[in-house]
């Protein structure tokens, strides 16, 4: 009993002994400080951003706009990944193209995306979907290069049309692969928008970040940090379960 | 990431370039043709006079090599840190049950979300976005060498007890050798993590750099400007990458048999 207790808030002693030791030292060596305040603080500072509504309207936008951004990057990149996958010679072909294209770091994007869009949610989505195509690309394209050869005999013993073969055969058998893309894609999605946030855009967590520093409220600040923590983990949570779920159900290796 | 390095055919080399060079025709054409407009798009030839001017007058030259000093400086302190942590943590199950969930949570937070902390701390300043990017770029790193050494096969590890190894013999002989391909696959990806802080914190923090540079460039409407930019920076990427694979290869040469 006492045992499982303790396994059970191990994970929790470190944290707990970073926090604690922050805490004195804001108190006492660092207090008054305007650039670091204690953790209590960022609580009281957390709930009453809480209230006043400005936390979930924040993270409503930045999940939103990498939301979209992936929902984006997902059908165009599975598709393409698709495609080339199955077509050997499609995948020769593009090669050089995706190997070029896909070392530009996503970030160097922003100014572009800024000058096209102006701030919102286009710019934002703009540069989560190009940050996310290309490791979802690459994904199912391995995806479906492993279809089974001999699903493929099958396919075309049944006549069956390129269309058909896809929805029929190629996808069914990948499709825990893909779930492997999603989140993986999920991962990179939510760090970008909150990136382009801190750099440029003016919604969401990170502009909200950035600007409980600028405006030296070191308690919000904190705060944001934690909670950005907070959403990203559980997010990121969440799509694993996701996967782990579809390669239980459709029986394939995670 | 190595899913994409198929062998290929001389043949599909020209195919290959061919689809490269109609890409970049389609471009010359939309940019011409202003089916987009010139201030978003630049034509081909305006980039390459763009860049050429900035590589002979030397202020992309510069650029160029203030972000891959940061980048470098940033990865070779972010893998230092990351493998002697992570073998730190990795070589006992002690510390991996206790520490490992506290890592579990930060590896999804953005690094980006802790500059705001580290202009408070160090202020806005070449040494700030330096912490940014060795902190940012340490995860990958540090998480991989704590897998590589927790999964070193029982066998060897009955092996250095045979031979009475003290546990940094151990670590340094065994360990370390047999967790390289996950390190050295951690320093791959945290390659490409220190390039994205690196230009971050330049365009945050207003430190020269690229990353400055294409957000000026933005700025003031110089479309032909700001894709030389990012042409450089996807150079510099491509390289980054290419040059980490081939060590990879050389420096795993053992491993295949």
């Amino acid at each position: 009993m006492l045992a499982t207790l303790l396994r059970w808030l191990r994970p929790f002693v470190f944290p707990a002994i970073l926090i604690g030791v922050f805490e004195l030292y804001t108190r006492r060596v660092a207090a008054y400080s305007d650039t670091l305040a204690p953790p209590s603080a960022a609580v009281r500072a957390f709930v009453d951003a809480l209230f006043q509504g400005d936390i979930l309207s924040a993270t409503g936008f930045t999940l939103m706009s990498a939301g979209i951004g992936l929902a984006l990057a997902f059908v165009a990149g599975a598709g393409l990944g698709i495609v080339l996958g199955l077509s050997p010679r499609a995948a020769r072909m593009s090669f050089f193209s995706i190997e070029v294209f896909r070392p530009i770091p996503s970030v160097a994007l922003i100014p572009l995306a800024m000058l096209v869009f102006g701030f919102g949610v286009s710019m934002e989505v703009s540069v989560v979907a190009f940050a996310t195509f290309w490791p979802i690309l690459i994904l199912t394209q391995a995806a479906a290069r492993q279809v089974e050869p001999i699903l493929l005999e099958v396919s075309q013993a049944l006549q069956l049309s390129y269309f058909q073969q896809v929805w029929k055969i190629t996808l069914p058998s990948m499709l825990p692969r893909l779930f492997v893309a999603l989140r993986q894609g999920v991962a990179i999605a939510l760090v970008v928008a909150v990136t382009v946030e801190i750099v440029a855009n003016p919604h969401g967590m990170g502009y909200a970040i950035m600007i409980a520093q600028q405006s030296m409220e070191p308690a919000l600040m904190l705060a944001w940090l934690f909670w950005i923590g907070i959403v990203g983990y559980v997010v990121n949570e969440l799509a694993l379960l996701l996967q782990r779920c579809m390669a239980q159900r459709m029986g394939g290796r995670p | 990431m190595s899913a994409a390095r198929t062998r290929i055919p001389v043949a599909g080399v020209a195919e290959s370039l061919l689809v490269f060079l109609a890409i970049m025709a389609l471009w010359w054409l939309a940019s011409h043709q202003e089916w987009v407009s010139k201030v978003f798009l630049p034509t081909p030839e305006a980039t390459l006079a763009s860049l050429k001017e900035g590589l002979f007058d030397g202020a992309l030259v510069g650029n160029s090599v203030d972000t891959i000093n940061r980048m470098l400086l940033g990865w070779l302190l972010a893998s230092l840190f990351g493998i002697a942590l992570g073998a730190m943590i990795g070589i006992s199950a002690t510390a991996r049950a206790w520490l490992q969930p506290t890592l579990e949570f930060i590896r999804p937070l953005p690094a980006s979300a802790i500059m705001p902390l580290a202009i408070s701390i160090f202020g806005l300043n070449a040494s700030m976005v330096l912490f940014v990017v060795a902190f940012g770029s340490m995860w990958p790193v540090l998480l991989a060498t704590v897998h590589g050494f927790a999964t070193v096969q029982p066998r060897l590890r009955e092996v250095a007890d045979a031979l009475q190894m003290s546990r940094a013999m151990f670590s340094w002989k065994i360990a370390l050798p047999s967790a390289m391909p996950d390190i050295l696959a951690g320093m791959r990806l945290s390659m490409t993590v220190s390039l994205i802080i690196a230009v971050v914190g330049e365009m945050i923090a207003s430190q020269s750099g690229l990353g400055q540079a294409v957000l000026l460039a933005a700025r003031s409407f110089r479309a032909s400007e700001l894709f030389a930019g990012v042409v450089l920076l996807g150079a510099i990427g491509f390289a980054a990458n290419a040059l980490l694979a081939l060590a990879e290869k050389k420096l795993l040469r053992w491993q295949r048999p």
